[in-house]
């Protein structure tokens, strides 16, 4: 099962979940994640401790796809 | 498509990308610095007992000032990652879940008991906050200090924390690069700056600094 997952003020919200082979529930998950890149957010995929990647479409095969907030120097 | 550099590098065009040749030359910098800052005060202080020794409470003064001044440079960088802001006491929970899950065994640990995430990386050693971040040198002896955190003032402190961490491990470079810096000097003018809880965190970044040099 992967999940495309927003960080925000609840801590974070499960946006979209869908599984390999599951064509209909990953259009939705693509929709989801596209519109959360308009809104401002990046999406990044965690591979593992230490090392994390940013993707500007959804990849079907990762597990966890993080949406996240542009950080900016204080 | 994925990217190898941070989008928010388009934000400041301006800067060079950081490395560990610009963070030694910052370094540098910041020892220059204080020399600039400790050594006046210093010669002021033995000049004046030396041609009047019933000045020694002006010397004093300026012996103090040798200390102070660089004490509060050491300041602005220990408070880059001091906790600050709305805790968000609802949401942490969950936010702490997620952070979790992006942490090994022993950096959750650490940042459950100091509030601070230690991360390897090839610039050093960094211990990241919720509003900035560490940079312990591979050999330990200094300690950068960054301003840096996410757009969005309403995300709970652990989410935070994970957004600087996805950022740092999307490109380690570019999030120096991004991340104001605040100050660089040795790790034990920092950490006496510190809060206590996180004091232990910094101790463990110089070790695994140097351990791994």
């Amino acid at each position: 099962m992967s999940r495309l997952i927003r960080m925000d003020h609840t801590g974070h919200s499960t946006l979209a979940e869908w599984t390999q082979g599951d064509q209909a529930a990953y259009e939705e998950a693509v929709t989801a994640f596209r519109r959360e890149l308009d809104e401002g957010y990046i999406g990044v995929v965690s591979e593992g401790e230490g090392r994390a990647t940013q993707v500007r479409e959804l990849p079907a095969d990762a597990e966890l796809v993080i949406m996240r907030r542009p950080i900016a120097g204080g | 498509m994925s990217e190898a550099a941070l989008p928010e590098l388009a934000a400041v065009p301006w800067r060079r990308r950081e490395t560990d040749h610009t963070l030694r030359v910052r370094a540098r910098l910041w020892t220059l610095t204080m020399v600039a800052h400790v050594v006046p005060f210093c010669v002021v202080a033995i000049g004046l007992f030396l041609i009047e020794p019933l000045s020694a409470p002006v010397g004093l003064i300026a012996l103090a000032q040798a200390w102070i001044i660089p004490g509060l440079y050491a300041v602005r960088g220990a408070n880059t990652v001091k906790p600050r802001g709305p805790r968000h006491d609802a949401a942490e929970p969950v936010a702490q879940g997620l952070l979790g899950d992006l942490l090994g065994h022993d950096a959750r640990e650490l940042q459950r008991r100091t509030g601070l995430a230690l991360e390897r990386g090839e610039l050093g050693t960094w211990l990241i906050g919720e509003r900035g971040a560490l940079l312990v040198a591979p050999d330990g002896r200094i300690v950068h200090c960054f301003c840096v955190s996410a757009s969005d003032d309403e995300l709970p402190p652990s989410d935070r924390i994970a957004h600087l961490l996805l950022a740092l491990r999307t490109d380690e470079q570019g999030f120096a690069t991004v991340a104001n810096h605040a100050f660089a000097g040795a790790p034990w003018r920092v950490r006496r700056r510190l809060g206590r809880d996180a004091r232990p965190a910094l101790s463990a970044a110089v070790r695994v600094a140097r351990a791994s040099a």
